[in-house]
């Protein structure tokens, strides 16, 4: 019995290779998630979108909830997920949207958001990367979600799309008392 | 180059920066996924020819080799499988930056690092550090050579054990028996 | 039309595999002779169809039809001929016609060339391939038919990725594909084995020449797509231990052990259930290869366009075959007998070793590729497992390999005296260690792992010693100085196709470790008249001009190499610009030499026509790729062996079984 159990050994470990490779047809290589959740948002001070003399920086953050949006005019994704972020921005009147407008010119990126509409409070401009990498963005769109703390509660990495705040992002997030309930990435 | 094209769920993860924003769009999606490459070996199929060259000027030498040793073990993000100083993408070209700007402010090769993993996670290092969650990585492969050696171990002795058994007289007999059988054709079933 | 009976011809090849996956088989069971005899006809139809379809898809190419969405996505008029050629297994569908075309020719070969195998077996075999081949052909056919149009056809197609289009990258897949299918050779053989029950000396004989065969092309393939990497992507590396890379070289490796493994089988009977299992194993690994590049589940440079529906197939696939072959394996194996018995001190001790240690290598390599997978499912993290993982891996297990690969060849079969074998391999021992002290006295170390140089060149010249005085052992008895000659020429091949193929690893070693620890490279920035200085070479920049290419506009850069004051080469690196796909690519330029490359390489234009350029000195690289073809070129040697020669094969082998069944039963 135990001479048969030892020829049966390579088919079990073929078995647990299969399960892995079946699982890895169903995830995306490319997503990493991100080690800032559930730590309070970096450190960044950025001059605004069009208005060099203000600033934005994690002072904007406090007091209530923000979804932190990284967008370019280069990216088609975020233009594909404008629309959504403006329906939130109508919608949810208890979160602030933020846009941080990342490796972008400002000609462009205003001209984006004459030609499609502007859901955001305010952009922060960052042409050079400087808070990009400190936030861990390797990508637009990413979006962040920060309770009112400045507490990452979860990273969104690609395009917001119809459901995805209600599927996604709401449940990391107390509305009522503006905390997270869990951290996800 | 080009990965936003490989990944169809997100447009434009290595993003290019303004300026050649109108040389991705000339690209076909059909192609380029295709054009990723099949072979096997094209290691840097996607930046062939396109890493970048940037002199990064260090008054000591020794940081030189550092910087090249670091942006060689660190994976650029966005790349299908690149380290920094393979990758022509622009992240990459940041991350470079970035790493140079804080080598030359006197940080060590351990600071950088830290730095680069608190924002990006292990993901960014092609040397997983020695820390629990890596236990696997790092001692499977002693427990696999152990596998190994105990199967050795088994197997000599086996053999040897066996060889002190002397053959019975039935058993010689029927040795004799096989060795002539072996002279005449092999028959076959078929 | 063409198109349509290029399908249709893959249709009629899929046809074919079915009947010849069922009705041999059946006709082995019942001793239907002429159910049997179909077996050889069906595999030569099947390679008929397969070609034919795979001629008509060249005619697509040659012929510029772009109503084919396959050659529109993969060629353009401006191509040179020779790479509309290349371009037909330049992506996935073609890629895949490559393989099943392939598959087909070895079983053709296998149904020509085997006219001493029993039928019974034979129809087996076949039987074995045609359901390899159908699962080839079903893929093709429902997920990447490689004929399929697209209406209105375009007027231009879009170009051959640019990679690709080097006479190296032209040669490297079918290289590649022919070792990858040949082991679908040896595993069908196992197979056949299991399903007959009788895995015995002839069955192991049998076997040998088409797995080394095999090997051969897996060698020579992975050795140029080294090479292409190094000389055509201007990195100047030459192995990145990216995922597909990897699956290349696990079934390298199992290939590697199951030609020591077949070896002791043929001699002494021995490890038969180890040898059927590493047959079904080298051959899943080039399967799983398949797996990794076209499903996506991995991040590799290399990885084709991923379709969740392609990963699925090929999973079913897996399934079916490696699951069903071991499943096979687990029933009827325990039957098998263990075979010769053999002393610590001994030749299958030492083949055993080395069987595990690849083994090892290659448990190692499928660890670290699926490690970042593995972590995922487990909910550990993301992490990166890279080069300095699997170098470490690498460097603590071949050491012990080569030590072993010295001692084996020296040994005698089932037992063998320690004194003998410590005065045979004394000479060598000490050769050794006065080379390693030697490498640390005279040669700087410049590295931080200064002890890999004393290790490597230790261990290459070990390799050569006793491989030499494996030789002198061998011609003992003959003195005349001829003795070598007469001895190849007799029965002696497989013999030195060992030796060489060994030979070819300490060759190997000894470029891994030069390159790695004295290579030199520099970035620099370098305006037309400037000079710089590399390891003692001084490389002239005379500027760069502007060249069109049939496809493409090259911006030319000209260097000028001295030695002192002698000029020894001109370079003429290169960017080009492809017009259809407007891909940049650098194509480096090199001065190569037996013990060092000159490598330019041509970054990007900078400000008042000065170039950022990458210069390199590689001491001893192209002694990793020799050693490659060193090592097939034994495989080459060893297949020549008379007694691998057809029809003396059955009666000699047939002896062995009864001896080695002798053994296995005393």
């Amino acid at each position: 019995m135990g001479k048969t159990l030892k020829f049966l050994i390579p088919l079990a470990l073929f078995a647990g290779l299969v399960a892995l490779l079946f699982f890895g047809l169903g995830t995306d290589p490319r997503k990493v998630p991100s080690p800032l959740v559930g730590k309070l948002a970096p450190e960044f001070s950025l001059p605004a979108l069009g208005d060099p003399t203000r600033t934005v920086s994690n002072a904007d953050l406090l007091g209530q909830v923000s979804l932190v949006n990284v967008w370019a005019s280069w990216c088609y994704s975020c233009r594909a997920e404008h629309a959504q972020l403006l329906r939130l921005a109508r919608e949810l009147k208890e979160v602030q949207i933020l846009g941080l407008n990342w490796k972008d010119t400002e000609a462009d990126a205003q001209q984006m958001l004459r030609a499609s509409g502007n859901p955001y409070q305010v952009s922060a401009f960052d042409p050079d990367n400087r808070a990009g990498i400190h936030w861990g963005v390797y990508g637009a769109p990413e979006t962040f979600l920060v309770d009112s703390e400045g507490r990452i509660c979860y990273k969104k990495i690609g395009p917001v799309e119809p459901g995805t705040w209600e599927s996604e992002l709401a449940p990391t997030i107390d509305l009522t008392t503006r905390k997270c309930k869990e951290y996800r990435s | 180059m080009m990965p936003s094209l490989l990944a169809p769920r997100r447009q434009a993860p290595s993003n290019p920066g303004p300026g050649r924003g109108s040389r991705r769009r000339l690209a076909f999606p059909l192609v380029a996924g295709f054009l990723t490459g099949f072979l096997f070996l094209p290691l840097f199929t996607l930046t062939a020819g396109a890493y970048t060259l940037e002199e990064f000027q260090f008054s000591d030498p020794a940081k030189t080799e550092e910087f090249r040793r670091l942006t060689e073990e660190l994976r650029c993000l966005v790349c299908q499988n690149e380290s920094l100083a393979g990758s022509q993408a622009d992240l990459a070209q940041d991350l470079r930056e970035e790493v140079y700007r804080l080598l030359q402010s006197g940080k060590s090769r351990q600071e950088v690092i830290d730095f680069l993993v608190e924002r990006y996670g292990d993901f960014v290092l092609y040397d997983p550090p020695l820390k629990p969650s890596t236990y696997p990585l790092w001692f499977g492969p002693l427990l696999l050579a152990g596998v190994g050696g105990i199967f050795l171990f088994l197997t000599l002795r086996k053999k040897r054990a066996a060889r002190e058994r002397e053959l019975s007289a039935e058993e010689q007999q029927r040795l004799r028996a096989l060795l002539a059988d072996a002279s005449t054709p092999t028959k076959d079933k078929a | 039309m063409i198109p349509e009976l290029g399908h249709f011809a893959l249709i009629l090849a899929l046809g074919l595999a079915l009947i010849q996956a069922i009705l041999p088989l059946a006709g082995s069971y019942t001793g239907n002779l002429a159910w049997m005899s179909t077996a050889r006809p069906l595999a030569w139809g099947q390679f008929v169809f397969t070609a034919i379809a795979f001629a008509l898809l060249l005619l697509a190419f040659l012929t510029d039809d772009f109503s084919v969405v396959y050659v529109a996505s993969n060629s353009n008029t401006l191509m040179p001929t020779i790479y509309k050629v290349s371009a037909v297994w330049g992506a996935h569908e073609g890629s895949l016609l490559l393989w099943a075309g392939f598959l087909a020719a070895w079983g053709a070969a296998v149904a020509g060339l085997s006219r001493n195998i029993p039928l019974q077996v034979l129809a087996r075999i076949l039987a074995v391939m045609g359901m390899v081949g159908i699962g080839f052909l079903l893929f093709m056919l429902l997920t990447s038919n490689p004929f399929e149009r697209i209406f209105p056809p375009p007027l231009e197609g879009r170009d051959l990725n640019p990679l690709l289009q080097d006479p190296g990258l032209a040669i490297h897949p079918p290289l590649l594909y022919m070792g990858y299918v040949g082991f679908s050779v040896a595993f069908a053989f196992a197979i056949a084995a299991l399903l007959g029950g009788k895995l015995d000396a002839a069955w192991a004989r049998w076997s040998r020449p088409w797995t080394t065969t095999a090997w051969i092309f897996l060698t020579l393939g992975i050795a140029l797509g080294s090479w292409w990497a190094y000389y055509e992507l201007g990195w100047g590396g030459w192995w990145f231990w990216d995922p597909v890379e990897n699956a290349s070289l696990m079934p390298w490796l199992a290939g590697t052990a199951l030609m020591h493994s077949l070896a002791v089988t043929e001699k002494r009977g021995a490890f038969k259930s180890w040898t059927v299992l590493l047959a079904i194993t080298a051959f899943s690994l080039s399967l799983l290869g398949t797996f990794l590049v076209r499903s996506g589940v991995l991040t590799s440079v290399h990885a084709f366009a991923t379709d969740p529906a392609r990963g699925t197939f090929i999973l079913i696939f897996l399934c079916i075959v490696i699951g069903g072959s071991l499943a096979l394996y687990a029933w009827r194996a325990p039957a098998v007998s263990g075979g010769g018995r053999f002393d610590l001190l001994s030749r299958e001790s030492f083949l055993l070793a080395n069987n595990l240690l690849l083994t090892l290598l290659t448990a190692l390599i499928l660890l670290g590729t699926l490690a970042p997978l593995i972590y995922e499912a487990m909910a550990w993290g993301k992490i990166s497992v890279g080069f300095p993982w699997f170098n470490t891996m690498f460097v603590a297990v071949t050491p012990f390999l080569a030590l072993l690969m010295g001692i084996g060849p020296m040994t005698r079969w089932k037992q063998d005296e320690p004194g003998r074998l410590a005065r045979e391999l004394r000479v060598p021992f000490i050769l050794t260690g006065a080379a390693s002290l030697l490498t640390v006295f005279l040669m700087p170390l410049l590295s931080l792992d200064w002890y890999l140089v004393p290790l490597g060149i230790g261990l290459a010249v070990w390799l050569l010693t006793a491989h030499i005085q494996a030789i002198r052992e061998r011609l003992r008895h003959k003195n005349s100085p001829s003795a070598i000659l007469r001895d190849l020429a007799t029965n002696g091949r497989s013999f030195y196709g060992m030796i060489l193929a060994h030979l070819g690893v300490a060759m190997f070693v000894v470029g891994v470790t030069m390159v790695a620890n004295y290579g030199q490279e520099k970035d620099v920035r370098m305006s037309p008249g400037d000079s710089q200085e590399v390891a003692g070479y001084r490389f002239l920049f005379h500027g760069v001009r502007t060249q069109r290419g049939p496809n493409y506009m090259a911006m030319r850069g000209h260097f000028q190499i001295f030695d002192g004051e002698k000029p020894i080469a001109d370079l003429w690196p290169e960017k080009r610009n492809y017009f259809a796909s407007q891909k940049p690519m650098t194509e480096a330029s090199i001065d190569w030499g037996f013990t060092r490359d000159l490598y330019v390489s041509l970054g990007e234009p900078l400000e008042d026509g000065d170039w950022a350029l990458r210069l390199y000195y590689k001491p001893y690289v192209r002694w990793i790729w020799l050693g490659a073809v060193l090592m097939a070129l034994g495989g080459l040697l060893a297949i020549t062996d008379r007694r691998y020669r057809l029809a003396r094969g059955l009666t000699r082998a047939s002896a062995d079984v009864a001896g080695a069944t002798a053994t296995a039963r005393s």
